[in-house]
């Protein structure tokens, strides 16, 4: 177990990177505290994947410093760096039993029989392939197969790192569910660092004591679930988390108020003159439908009953806005305009938050 | 659901059943006819029932034929099978030279085989082909036209050369289709090199090598034209392989009886001898369920 540093690590896949485009990995400045679980959460082709690799010493980064607790393992073979990973799609030897497989790992390192057969026993349990044991692996289905897989994560102990690279994608879903809770159990008891990769925002944010939101091969947000939901740091955490997503609107920010589509709003808190491209993002939450004079004038289009509360879907000058409502809400007669809670109101200069005390607070990851 | 009953179906069938008997079945016929017929010129043929096969079972000729066949193919798969998976395994994964090797390694297949023949036949002579001349002059006994030794490596040589290309072509294909994540695992789990091979490379390339070693067996099961044209044959026997032996004996003897009854236990065993890897194939794909 250890501390993962991140000093100043970029990737680029290519030979001489000469933009900021070329590189898949943009600078990055990063600690993984030990023994917690995270969640990489973005959307395919974001660098997630990159990142694990680089930490696992699958791929070599093209410039900065990856430290485990605090001792440079950059240019250090996978092997020495000691972590397990778990793949995408099931990795089997499929010539070897199951339970051959799941010493492989023990095996290779040397340890001893007994610890190997009562490892392999444990690790059986937990995936629920104990009458598996002696079958050849060849044949099996993928998700059996894939439960293989984290098992062969999980059978060392010793690891400094447990990381799973969209590791449920081929599972059934209510195997998945499983799965995730034994992972995070694991977690609790063995307090393993773990970093999980993945696109579902619900896996995230249920596996992960902090979500690390990328976005086009940069961290935009890394925090509590609780924190990318009510502060998201870049519009792209907004758009990305939750369901369905913030809404955002482009307006002109003077200080308390904003004038979105004509209308003056009153935002709660001073942002200053924010410059470049600047919105005002409001989760459906915190977004109310009113038959008052006040808001934003809004035509609704109709209303989705998805049984906790009902989405309200609305046009406004041809973008969309979404609302939600309690389960016994109803839409109010004569609802005509939207207005914010003003403790959901987050503004946007060129995609990134701007703090309210009025200072501009840019590239905050 | 009903099935229509329609037997003039059958009429279907019926080119390629016309095309198969045209190619295969009345030529094979006609070599039957002759395996149990005696003739002794003047087109008249009366019956001689198996007499012939009697004859060729008894006959030393053709088991010494089968046994150096048997010891030809025998050798040229224990070499090139192994030296083909090496080969793959040494190969460029991507990149402009693995387009470069793959060229390369495809050249001799392209050659016919006479010309192959022809080239070692050249390249082998002790007066003016380089490898000859070389051998005998650091004092190496080498010559093909007398030395039993010399004539069987020239073969095996010959035949490793041209179709080793085919097995490491074959076995590259099918290293090509492991994913990286199997290598990246393997990293992952610290298997050394060797277990690399024996659990993920060697699994994955078998059905590949299973074909290359079917393809092999019946190619040089059946070789003619190479050792031909090298060595014709000799010195004496001694590389006179089944083929080589049954047109000496059809052609050249113009014993068409016992020829005839030849080609078809030649034919029958290489006929086995395929079935048999048939079904050890198609058992390996069935073992996956246990």
């Amino acid at each position: 177990m250890a501390k993962i540093t991140l000093d100043g690590l970029a990737h680029s896949y290519l030979a001489n990177p000469a933009s900021e485009d070329d590189y898949a990995l943009k600078e990055l400045n990063h600690d993984w505290a030990d023994g917690e679980a995270y969640a990489l959460l973005g959307a395919s082709g974001c660098g997630k994947s990159t990142l694990l690799n680089i930490i696992s010493g699958l791929v070599h980064p093209s410039e900065g410093r990856i430290l485990f607790d605090g001792h440079d393992v950059t240019h250090a073979p996978t092997a020495e760096r000691n972590i397990a990973q778990v793949f995408q799609f099931p990795v089997v030897y499929d010539t070897m039993t199951v339970r051959d497989n799941l010493a492989f790992p023990l095996r290779n390192r040397g340890a001893d029989a007994a610890y190997v057969a009562q490892r392999v026993n444990q690790i059986a349990a937990m995936i629920g392939m104990e009458d598996m044991l002696n079958r050849k692996a060849r044949g099996l289905t993928a998700d059996a197969k894939q439960k293989i897989s984290l098992g062969r994560g999980m059978v060392r102990e010793d690891v400094n790192a447990l990381l799973f690279d969209e590791p449920l994608t081929v599972i059934d879903p209510h195997m998945k569910w499983e799965l995730r809770t034994q992972l995070k159990s694991l977690h609790h008891e063995f307090g393993h660092t773990m970093i999980y990769v993945t696109h579902d925002q619900t896996e995230a944010l249920t596996f992960a004591d902090k979500v690390v939101v990328m976005y086009d091969g940069r961290v935009v947000q890394m925090g509590t679930p609780q924190q990318l939901f009510e502060r998201p740091e870049h519009t792209f955490v907004g758009y990305f988390i939750g369901s369905p997503g913030m809404n955002v609107f482009p307006a002109e920010v003077r200080g308390r108020m904003a004038h979105i589509g004509g209308v003056a709003v009153d935002l709660g808190a001073d942002y200053g003159m924010p410059q470049g491209k600047v919105e005002v993002g409001v989760r459906p939450e915190f977004t109310h439908l009113t038959a008052g004079p006040d808001g934003l004038p809004a035509t609704i289009r109709r209303v989705e009953d998805v049984g906790r509360h009902k989405i309200v879907r609305a046009g406004m000058e041809g973008r969309e806005v979404n609302v939600i409502l309690g389960e016994s809400d109803t839409v109010p007669p004569g609802a005509a305009r939207i207005v914010f809670d003003p403790a959901g109101i987050n503004v946007y200069a060129d995609d990134w938050r701007v703090a309210p005390s009025g200072a501009q607070q840019g590239a905050a990851a | 659901m009903n099935k229509t009953v329609n037997q003039k179906a059958w009429f279907l069938v019926l080119p390629v059943l016309i095309l198969v008997a045209f190619s295969a079945v009345i030529p094979l016929m006609t070599v039957v006819n002759y395996s149990v017929q005696d003739s002794f010129g003047n087109n008249q043929f009366f019956w001689a029932g198996l007499e012939w096969f009697e004859d060729m079972l008894n006959s030393d000729r053709m088991w010494d034929a089968l046994g150096r066949q048997i010891a030809f193919s025998g050798i040229i798969l224990a070499i090139e099978i192994p030296l083909g998976v090496f080969i793959a395994l040494n190969m460029p994964k991507k990149g402009a030279w693995a387009s470069v090797c793959l060229v390369l390694m495809s050249l001799p297949l392209l050659i016919p085989w006479n010309v192959v023949g022809t080239i070692w036949q050249i390249f082998g002579r002790v007066d003016i082909g380089l490898l000859g001349y070389t051998l005998d002059a650091i004092g190496i006994d080498y010559n093909y036209t007398q030395g039993f030794y010399a004539a069987w490596a020239t073969v095996i040589v010959m035949d490793v050369w041209h179709w080793t290309s085919l097995v490491a072509l074959l076995a590259y294909a099918g290293l090509q289709s492991i994913p990286d994540a199997y290598y990246q695992a393997a990293k992952i789990d610290q298997a050394s090199r060797w277990k690399v091979f024996r659990y993920i490379e060697l699994p994955k390339m078998m059905g590949v090598l299973m074909i290359a070693i079917l393809l092999r067996f019946m190619d040089s099961f059946m070789i003619y034209t190479e050792p031909f044209v090298v060595t014709g044959g000799g010195p004496g026997n001694s590389t006179t392989f089944l083929s080589i032996d049954l047109v000496k004996m059809a052609l050249g003897q113009f014993d068409l009886g016992p020829a005839a009854a030849f080609s078809i236990m030649y034919y029958l065993v290489i006929l086995l001898v395929s079935w048999v890897f048939y079904t050890v194939m198609t058992n390996l794909d069935k073992r996956d369920g246990v």
